[in-house]
C-alpha cells in the first residue's frame, strides 16, 4: 500500500503539478462566450418555471463556470462523477444553484429534462433550492455561506498524496467572505501549504439587503488575501480570455490561489444588472421574455 | 480494568487505528495534548491536521477530507468543538452525510474549575436533534478506546462526548464487545433501574455501593444515545418497579428525554427521578462540589432511590 503523505507536517507540495496550458485561441474564446450565452437563459428559464431562485449571482458567475466546464479547465468525467483522480469543484455560495445545475446538465452529469423539477418535492436528482451531493457533480452540500472554502481545503488535503496533480476549485460569493470561517479557511490553507486549492471569487458586489461595501467593505481585498499567504490574481470576470488565461496558469508551488473576479450581479440582463432586487427573485413571463431577448 | 479518563481510552483507540487503518485522519484545533489527540499526531504527523483556534475551519475540513475518501476525527473540547461549529455539523457534516467523527472531551460539570463557559450541557440536546448524527458517550477508559475503534467501522456521521477526569474502569478488554446501539448492564435488580451516561456510571455505582442491601438496583449504562438501546430500556423498566436517568447534562435534551420518549411512545408509565443538571449554569469548583451542589452526586442518586421506591 502507498504510504499516505498528507501534509500535516507540513512536507514540501509535490513538485509534479502539471501546468494546464491548452492553445486558447479567439475561436475558443467566442465559443465559450456564446456557452456562456445559453447558459444565462436557460438559468432564467429554469429559475422562471421554478418561481424561486437566485439570479443575481447565477449569472454574475456565469462565464467563471462556463470557462471551468467547457474550457478545458477542470478534469471531470460526468458518466463517473465519482472517479478517484477528478478534479473537484464546489459552489460554495449555494444560492447560485440554478447556474450549477444548467451546468453540470450541460456537462453531461444528467440529462437537461431532469432540470424540470428543480425546486420541486421530490426532486429525483434532488434539485433542491442549494446543492447537496446527491445530485451527480455536487461534492457537498452547501447554502450555509462560509463552509466551502474550508471543505474545498480538506477535499485538497485529503486528495494531495494520491493524487498530486488534482486540483480543487471552490467558487465563493463575495458577500461570503464577511464570514470570518473563510479567512480562517484561508490561513489554513496558507499554513498547509495546499497549492491545489484555487478560490475564485464572484466579486459581484452586491449582496442581497445592499452593496456588499455597504455592509462591510471588503477592500482592499486583493491584500487582505496577499497577507493571508495567498496568491492573488485580480481579472475581469466577464471577460473571458482573462478568465482562461487566469485558470490556464500554472499552480504556484508554495501558494494556494486565489482569482478575484470582477463581476457584474444579474451580468447580461439590463434590468437585473447591479440590482439587490434580483438577488432573489424570479422573473415572471413578463420579464423573462424582456430578458431572453437581451441574451438572443 | 484500566482506571482513565475517557479522553485517554480515546487517544489509545486513535493510536491503534493509525496502526490498522491508513485513511484515518485525526484533527484538532490546538487543544491536543488535553484531548490525546496529540498521541496520534505524535505517531502518524502526516495524518495529522492541526487547525489552530478554528473549530468551524476544522469541522468542514474534516468533512473535505471525508469527501476524499478518509476518515477523520475532528476533535476538541466539547464546549467549542459543537458551540462554534454547529451550522458546519449541520450542513457539512451531518445534512451532506460526511464520514466525520466529532469527538468533544471534558463535557460536563465534570470539567470543574473552568467554569461554565468551559462546562458543555448542552451538546447530547444539540447532537441528538441532528438528522444523520450517532452520538455516543463511553463510560470508562475501555468503552471509550473500543468506541473509537467501532467509530471508524461506522459509516457517517457521529458525535462522541468524553470526559477529562479518571474514572474507575468498569470493563475488561476481552470480556466487554461495545456495539452502537447497545446498553450494557451492569448489575441486575428488580427495585429499580438506573439509566446512566458517561460519568454518571461511576457516580451510579458509588450510589449503589452506599445503599448496600437496602434496594436491588438495575444499573443500565447507555453509550449509546442515539440510536437509543429501545428494548433493553423497555425489557429493564419492565423488569423494575422504578426508573432513575443519570446524566451529566442539562436536564433538557438529554438521556432523560430520550428514555421519557421511549416509555411514552409505548405506554410504560413508572416513578421516575431525573437525575441531570437542573437546566442552569453552575460556577467554578472542583467536579466533586459540583457535582454536590448540582444535583449530580451519589448522595443525589441515593435520595432519589429512596423517593422512586417509597
Amino acid at each position: 500500500m502507498v504510504k499516505s503523505a498528507l501534509s500535516g507536517n507540513l512536507k514540501p507540495p509535490p513538485k509534479t503539478l502539471l501546468s494546464r496550458r491548452f492553445p486558447l485561441n479567439n475561436s475558443k474564446v467566442t465559443h465559450l462566450e456564446n456557452r456562456a450565452k445559453q447558459l444565462r437563459r436557460k438559468i432564467l428559464k429554469l429559475i422562471h418555471k421554478a418561481g424561486s431562485g437566485h439570479p443575481g449571482g447565477s449569472l454574475s458567475a456565469t462565464d467563471i463556470l462556463t470557462a471551468l466546464f467547457f474550457g478545458d479547465i477542470l478534469q471531470y468525467d460526468p458518466k463517473d462523477p465519482k472517479k478517484p483522480g477528478r478534479d473537484r469543484f464546489l459552489l460554495s455560495k449555494g444560492h447560485a444553484s440554478a447556474l450549477l445545475y444548467c451546468t453540470l446538465a450541460e456537462a453531461g452529469y444528467f440529462p437537461e429534462e431532469d432540470l424540470a423539477d428543480y425546486r420541486k418535492i421530490n426532486s429525483k436528482l434532488f434539485l433542491s433550492g442549494h446543492p447537496h451531493p446527491k445530485t451527480p457533480g455536487v461534492e457537498i452540500a452547501s447554502g450555509s455561506l462560509g463552509q466551502g472554502l474550508s471543505v474545498g481545503h480538506g477535499i485538497a488535503l485529503g486528495i494531495r498524496p494520491e493524487f498530486p496533480s488534482a486540483r480543487v476549485y471552490v467558487v465563493l460569493g463575495d458577500g461570503e467572505l464577511q464570514e470570518g470561517q473563510i479567512w480562517e479557511a484561508a490561513m489554513s490553507a496558507a499554513k498547509f501549504k495546499s497549492t491545489n486549492l484555487i478560490a475564485i471569487v464572484d466579486n459581484n458586489k452586491v449582496a442581497q439587503d445592499n452593496l456588499t461595501k455597504d455592509l462591510k467593505d471588503l477592500e482592499p481585498l486583493e491584500d487582505k488575501w496577499k497577507s493571508f499567504g495567498w496568491e492573488t490574481l485580480r481579472i475581469d470576470g466577464h471577460d473571458m480570455s482573462q478568465i482562461m488565461e487566469a485558470l490556464q496558469k500554472p499552480v504556484n508551488p508554495e501558494q494556494p490561489r486565489v482569482i478575484i473576479a470582477d463581476t457584474i450581479k444579474g451580468k447580461g440582463v439590463s434590468f437585473m444588472e447591479g440590482q439587490t432586487a434580483w438577488h432573489g427573485v424570479a422573473p415572471n413571463d413578463e420579464k423573462l421574455e424582456e430578458a431572453l431577448k437581451e441574451l438572443e | 480494568m484500566v482506571d482513565g479518563a475517557t479522553r485517554d481510552g480515546y487517544g489509545a483507540g486513535l493510536v491503534e487505528l493509525g496502526a490498522s487503518n491508513p485513511d484515518i485522519v485525526v484533527l484538532d484545533s490546538g487543544v491536543s495534548d488535553s484531548t490525546r489527540s496529540k498521541k496520534f499526531g505524535d505517531k502518524y504527523p502526516d495524518r495529522f491536521f492541526n487547525m489552530g483556534i478554528s473549530e468551524g475551519d476544522m469541522v468542514c475540513t474534516a468533512a473535505g477530507l471525508a469527501q476524499a475518501g478518509k476518515i477523520p476525527f475532528a476533535t476538541s473540547f466539547a464546549c467549542f468543538l459543537l458551540g462554534r461549529s454547529m451550522d458546519q455539523t449541520l450542513v457539512s457534516v451531518a445534512y451532506s452525510n460526511t464520514n466525520v467523527k466529532m469527538v468533544g472531551t471534558h463535557s460536563g460539570l465534570a470539567v470543574g474549575e473552568d467554569g461554565p463557559s468551559a462546562q458543555m450541557i448542552v451538546d447530547l440536546a444539540y447532537t441528538r436533534a441532528i438528522p444523520n448524527m450517532t452520538v455516543i458517550q463511553p463510560a470508562d477508559w475501555e468503552e471509550a478506546r473500543q468506541a473509537t475503534l467501532a467509530l471508524a467501522e461506522l459509516k457517517g456521521p457521529a458525535y462522541m462526548r468524553l470526559g477529562r477526569s479518571n474514572v474507575k474502569g468498569i470493563y475488561e478488554e476481552g470480556s466487554y464487545k461495545f456495539e452502537i446501539g447497545k446498553a450494557s448492564v451492569l448489575k441486575q435488580g428488580s427495585d429499580a433501574v438506573i439509566f446512566a451516561t458517561g460519568s454518571m456510571v461511576e457516580e451510579t455505582l458509588k450510589a449503589i455501593e452506599q445503599i448496600g442491601s437496602d434496594l436491588d438496583v438495575t444499573v443500565v449504562n447507555i453509550s449509546t444515545l442515539k440510536p437509543l438501546d429501545e428494548a433493553t430500556i423497555l425489557d429493564q423498566v419492565g423488569k423494575n418497579k422504578a426508573v432513575i436517568t443519570a446524566e451529566d447534562h442539562n436536564r433538557i435534551g438529554g438521556l432523560g428525554d430520550a428514555v421519557c420518549e421511549v416509555l411514552m411512545n409505548h405506554r410504560v408509565s413508572k416513578p421516575y427521578k431525573r437525575i441531570a443538571v437542573n437546566d442552569t449554569f453552575a460556577e467554578t469548583g472542583s467536579a466533586s462540589e459540583l457535582y454536590e451542589k448540582y444535583g449530580l452526586s451519589a448522595n443525589h442518586i441515593v435520595k432519589a432511590l429512596k423517593e422512586v421506591t417509597a
